[in-house]
C-alpha cells in the first residue's frame, strides 16, 4: 500500500518557530497502522520527525494524535481505513495541549488535572486483613473506566477545554468517577462525599457541554462523558444540588415533565437559584433586553404541549420517585 | 546539584514500588524514567499475578515447587521461597491500594489457571492486569512525595574509584544534560526485548539498565535464558495473553489437531512456556503450520467469556491481524517476550556494586531460572521492588554522597554526545543496525539454537558494532531529540546482546529456554550452575556461580 502522509510539524529551535506541513510518501504492508507509517518515515527518511510511541498495541497511551482531524491512537488506526481517495492522510499533534515538537505535546496540563482529583483510593475506616469484599459486577464496571490509558485523546478533542483551560476535562473526571463508583472508596456505604462536593464546584462536572467528542475519541471505550453524567447523578444524590448545574438539570426536567417543553424564561432564573440571586438577575438584564427588542423573548405565560398527559406518563414511568402521582397536579413553575 | 538518598531508574512497577518503599522509609527519593511512568512496559503484562493464598487452601510451597520446576531447577530456591512467601501480602497490598481485581461469587478475589501450575492461583483484572497494577502504583506515587524526573534519559553512571555515586541524564524535553548525585541507585529499567525483531516488547525496552550496570562492572547472570512466548501475533509480534489458554483455549495445527498431546499429555496447552514454544516450533518446522504459524483457538469459549475476560486481546487480534478470535482461530507463533537473565542481585536487590540495586526484569534474583512461569513477573516486580527500596533507604542512612566535580562530569558527557551529533552522514542509519541485530538474534538465538547459529550471531554483532561506532544522528537539535536517544539506546542494546550470545554459546546443554540442538539434554552434572557475564577487555567474560538448592530435589521435568 502506498500512502501520502501529510504531517503538521513544529520545530521550537527554528529561527522563527511556526508550524508547517510536510508530506512523505511511504510504502507499507496492507495491514499497516498509521504508527507503522510514522515509524518508517522516522527510521528511513527523516530522523528529525518526532513523536512519542512505545507499545504498538494500544496500552501505553503514548501515540495519541489527530488523524484526519480527529484524535486517536496511531497504533490502533489501520492506515488503509483512513486514506482518502488520493491515498493521503493528515496527521497533526493532539489538540488543547501545547505542542513541544512535531507530534509531541506538553502533557503537564493533563497531569495537573489528574492530580487535582486526588487520584488514589481513599477508604475511610480500618483496612480489612484480607481483601475488601466487593461484587464482581462492581469491579467489572470499574474496569470499564480503569481501561483508560491516559492517552489524552479525549482531552485533545474536548470542546470545553478548547475554550476554557480551567475545566477538569474528560480524562480527570473519568478518573474521579473510578473512585466515586468504587465501593471501597469513601464511607462505609461507598459514598465519596468529599470528592463529589469538590467535583460539583466550578470547573468540575457541571462544565461539560455533553458534545460527545470525548466518547468518540476514546480508543478504549471508556466513554468519559457518560462517566461525567454518572458523577452528576451521584453528586445530586449525595445532596450537592445547590449549584447552577444541578439546579439547571432539575429545572429542565421539571419543566419538560410538567408542560412537555422548556420554559425558557424561567429556566435560567431557576438555574441560578431564583430571582433572589440579584447578581445573576442583573447579569441577565442585557440579554433580556436584547431578546425583548429582537422579538425573541419567550412568552411570559408558559403553555403546555398538546396531550401533555402522555409526556407526564413517561416521566412517571421513568422516575416514579421524583415524578409520582402528583406531577402535573400543581405546577412546579407556580 | 540534584541530590537524593535513593535514585530509582525506571518507573514501571518495580521502580515505582521501590521508590514508594524507599520514601516510606524516610529516604529522600527520586525516580527517573525516559517515559512517563504510566507509559512503562509493565502495562503489557496481561494475564495476572500469582499468589498462593492460605485461605483458598493454597500453599506457598506448592507455588514455590511449580516455580522451581518451571525454572528447570536453575532458579535459586532461597529467592523463590522469599517471593512465594511474600506473594499473598503483596497481592492484598495491591488490592488495598485500589486494583479492581475480578472477583468470585462471594466477592473475594477470583483466580484463573495459568501455565506450569497445578492449581489456579493467578489473580487478574480482565486481560490487562499489568496496566491495572501500573496505574494504581502510579496513583500511589502521586500520593507519595517522591521526586519524579519524567522523560529524562540516563546516559551514564558516575563512577569514581569503583564507587557509583550518581548518573548523568538527558532531559529529553530540553535536551539539557544534568548530573544527579545519589547515595544508592536502584535499576528498574525492565528487559531488553527490542534486541530481538520481532518481539512482544514495547519500543522502549532496550536493556538500558543492564548495559549501564554491566559497563560499571556488575555481572549479568543467565543471559542465555530468553523466553519465547507461545502466543504472539505473526507480523508485529504483539502478545496474545496466556490468559486465553488459562481460560481454556486450544492450540491447533493446520489440520485442527491439538498437538500438545504429544508434548505435554497432562498439562496440554498449560505446560510451561518453554515447553509449549518448543512444541509449536517443532510443529511449524515439520510443516504442520501455515505461513510459519499454528493456531490459537478460542472459538469454543463463547463470546460472553471473551468479552468479560479477554476483551483486550480480542481487540488486538481485530486491530492488528483482522481476526476476531471469538469467531475464528488466530494464527500465532513463538515470539521473544522476556529475559530471565539480568543484573545479578541478592534477595534484597543488592548487586555486586556497593550501593547499586536492581529489581524487576532487569534484575536476576534468581526466581525464574531457565524459564519464568506466566504471572510470576508482576509478582517479582512488586516483591523485589519493595525489598530493594526498603534496603536502599536503610543503607543510605549511613552513606555519604560521592564527591565529584559536576561541571567536569557533565562536560565530559556533553562532549561525547556532541561528537555523536557531529558525525558525518555516511548513509547508514541506526534503524538499519537495530533491525540487523534484531533479525540476527531471532534467527540465531532462537527457540532452538546451536553452536553454529550462535557463532553467527556473535559475528553479526561484531560487524554491527563497527557500524554503530560511525552511525550518524540526523537530528542535530536538542529539544526532544528522539533520534539521539535511539542512537544512545542502540549502544546499550549491542552491549546486552553480546552477553546473551556469549552465555548461550557457553552453556552446552538444554535447560529451560536454552534449547541447544547440539546438546539436547539437561546436564546437571556439568551445568547446574549460573553463568555470569562481566565486562572484560574485549567483550563479555563468563564465570560461574552455584545454584542455591534448599529442599526441592532435582527431578526430570514433565508436564
Amino acid at each position: 500500500m502506498d500512502a501520502k502522509v501529510k504531517i503538521k510539524r513544529f520545530d521550537p529551535e527554528a529561527a522563527q518557530p511556526e508550524s508547517y506541513w510536510q508530506e512523505y510518501a511511504v510504502s507499507l504492508a496492507d495491514n499497516a497502522t498509521v504508527l507503522d507509517a510514522l515509524i518508517k518515515i522516522r527510521e528511513e527518511q527523516d530522523g528529525t520527525l518526532t513523536l512519542r510511541c512505545s507499545c504498538r498495541s494500544a496500552i501505553c497511551g503514548s501515540c495519541a494524535m489527530r488523524i484526519n482531524g480527529h484524535a486517536g491512537l496511531a497504533c490502533k488506526t489501520a492506515l488503509s481505513r483512513v486514506l482518502d481517495a488520493d491515498n493521503a492522510i493528515v496527521v497533526e499533534p493532539a489538540g488543547v495541549m501545547p505542542v513541544v515538537k512535531d507530534l509531541t505535546v506538553d502533557f503537564e496540563p493533563f497531569w495537573s488535572k489528574i492530580r487535582a482529583v486526588e487520584p488514589y483510593l481513599q477508604p475511610q475506616g480500618a483496612e480489612p486483613e484480607g481483601e475488601y469484599i466487593a461484587s464482581n459486577e462492581s469491579m467489572l464496571h470499574l474496569s470499564g473506566v480503569t481501561a483508560c490509558i491516559m492517552c489524552g485523546a479525549c482531552v485533545s478533542d474536548c470542546t470545553v477545554l478548547e475554550v476554557d483551560p480551567t475545566f477538569l476535562g474528560p480524562a480527570a473526571l473519568a478518573k474521579a468517577y473510578r473512585f466515586t463508583a468504587d465501593p471501597r472508596d469513601g464511607n462505609r456505604e461507598g459514598v465519596s462525599r468529599e470528592r463529589l462536593r469538590n467535583l460539583s464546584e466550578p470547573t468540575g462536572i457541571w462544565d461539560c457541554t455533553r458534545c460527545n467528542e470525548c466518547v468518540q475519541a476514546c480508543p478504549k471505550g471508556v466513554a468519559p462523558m457518560d462517566r461525567i453524567m454518572a458523577l452528576r447523578e451521584q453528586a445530586v444524590n449525595a445532596g450537592f444540588n445547590r449549584n447552577n448545574g444541578a439546579r439547571h438539570t432539575s429545572a429542565f426536567t421539571e419543566s419538560v415533565g410538567h408542560s412537555g417543553r422548556l420554559d425558557e424564561l424561567r429556566l435560567p432564573i431557576k438555574s441560578v437559584g431564583g430571582v433572589t440571586n440579584l447578581g445573576a438577575m442583573f447579569s441577565y438584564a442585557p440579554v433580556g433586553w436584547r431578546a425583548l427588542t429582537h422579538g425573541k423573548m419567550p412568552p411570559i405565560r408558559h403553555k403546555n404541549v398538546e396531550n401533555v398527559e402522555n409526556v407526564r406518563r413517561l416521566f412517571r414511568k421513568l422516575e416514579p420517585d421524583l415524578y409520582g402521582p402528583q406531577i402535573g397536579k400543581s405546577s412546579p413553575f407556580g | 546539584m540534584l541530590e537524593h538518598d535513593v535514585l530509582v531508574i525506571g518507573a514501571g512497577l518495580a521502580g515505582m514500588r521501590a521508590a514508594i518503599a524507599a520514601r516510606a522509609n524516610g529516604a529522600n527519593t527520586a525516580i527517573i524514567s525516559k517515559v512517563h511512568p504510566v507509559r512503562s512496559h509493565s502495562n503489557a503484562a496481561q494475564g495476572g499475578i500469582n499468589a498462593a493464598l492460605l485461605d483458598r487452601g493454597d500453599d506457598w510451597e506448592d507455588h514455590a515447587y511449580d516455580t522451581i520446576k518451571g525454572s528447570d531447577f536453575l532458579g535459586d530456591q532461597d529467592a523463590i521461597e522469599v517471593m512465594c512467601r511474600s506473594a499473598g501480602k503483596a497481592l492484598i497490598d495491591m488490592e488495598h491500594m485500589g486494583v479492581t481485581f475480578n472477583r468470585d461469587d462471594e466477592g473475594k478475589l477470583g483466580t484463573r489457571a495459568f501455565g506450569g501450575q497445578r492449581r489456579a492461583r493467578t489473580f487478574f483484572v480482565g486481560d490487562f492486569t499489568g496496566q491495572a497494577l501500573l496505574h494504581v502504583m502510579f496513583e500511589q506515587l502521586v500520593k507519595s512525595d517522591v521526586q519524579s524526573y519524567e522523560e529524562w534519559f540516563v546516559t551514564s553512571l558516575i563512577v569514581e574509584d569503583g564507587q557509583v555515586g550518581g548518573v548523568t541524564a538527558l532531559e529529553i524535553r530540553t535536551g539539557q544534560l544534568r548530573a544527579i548525585r545519589a547515595k544508592t541507585i536502584i535499576f528498574c529499567t525492565g528487559g531488553c526485548g527490542r534486541l530481538f525483531e520481532p518481539s512482544t516488547n514495547a519500543l522502549i525496552v532496550t536493556g538500558d539498565g543492564m548495559a549501564l550496570a554491566y559497563n560499571a562492572g556488575a555481572g549479568l547472570m543467565d543471559m542465555e535464558m530468553v523466553q519465547y512466548h507461545p502466543t504472539t501475533l505473526a507480523g508485529s509480534g504483539v502478545l496474545l495473553s496466556e490468559a486465553a489458554r488459562g481460560e481454556g483455549a486450544y492450540l491447533r495445527d493446520k489440520d485442527g489437531n491439538r498437538f500438545m498431546e504429544k508434548y505435554a499429555p497432562n498439562m496440554m496447552e498449560l505446560a510451561s512456556r518453554d515447553v509449549v514454544s518448543r512444541a509449536e516450533q517443532t510443529e511449524i518446522n515439520a510443516g504442520n503450520g501455515i505461513n510459519g504459524c499454528v493456531f490459537l483457538d478460542c472459538t469454543h469459549l463463547g463470546e460472553a467469556l471473551i468479552t468479560e475476560k479477554l476483551s483486550q486481546i480480542r481487540e488486538i487480534g481485530i486491530d492488528l491481524a483482522g481476526v476476531d478470535m471469538a469467531r475464528e482461530p488466530v494464527p500465532i507463533r513463538p515470539g521473544m517476550h522476556y529475559i530471565m537473565g539480568g543484573i545479578k542481585t541478592d534477595i534484597d536487590g543488592q548487586t555486586t556494586l556497593p550501593g547499586v540495586y536492581a529489581a524487576g526484569e532487569c534484575a536476576n534474583v534468581s526466581v525464574h531460572g531457565g524459564n519464568r512461569l506466566g504471572a510470576n513477573s508482576l509478582l517479582d516486580t512488586i516483591v523485589f521492588g519493595e525489598r530493594s527500596g526498603n534496603h536502599a533507604a536503610e543503607a543510605s542512612r549511613d552513606m555519604d554522597y560521592l564527591q565529584f566535580n559536576e561541571q567536569e562530569v557533565v562536560a565530559r558527557e556533553e562532549k561525547r554526545i556532541r561528537d555523536m551529533l557531529e558525525r558525518p552522514d555516511n548513509g547508514d542509519r541506526w534503524g538499519n543496525i537495530r533491525l540487523g541485530m534484531g533479525e540476527s538474534m531471532v534467527r540465531n538465538v532462537a527457540v532452538y539454537r546451536d553452536h553454529q547459529s550462535i557463532e553467527e550471531a556473535i559475528r553479526d554483532l561484531g560487524q554491527l558494532r563497527d557500524r554503530y561506532a560511525q552511525v550518524p544522528v540526523h537530528n542535530k537539535n536538542r529539544v526532544f531529540n528522539t533520534d539521539l536517544v535511539f542512537a544512545l539506546e542502540l549502544g546499550y542494546m549491542l552491549d546486552v546482546a553480546d552477553t546473551i550470545a556469549i552465555s548461550a554459546l557457553d552453556r552446552k546443554e538444554s535447560r529451560g529456554a536454552q534449547a541447544r540442538t547440539d546438546y539436547p539434554s539437561r546436564d546437571d552434572a556439568n551445568w547446574l550452575k549460573h553463568i555470569v557475564a562481566k565486562k572484560g577487555e574485549i567483550g563479555p567474560e563468563v564465570s560461574y556461580l552455584p545454584v542455591t538448592i534448599t529442599k526441592w530435589e532435582l527431578e526430570e521435568r514433565k508436564y
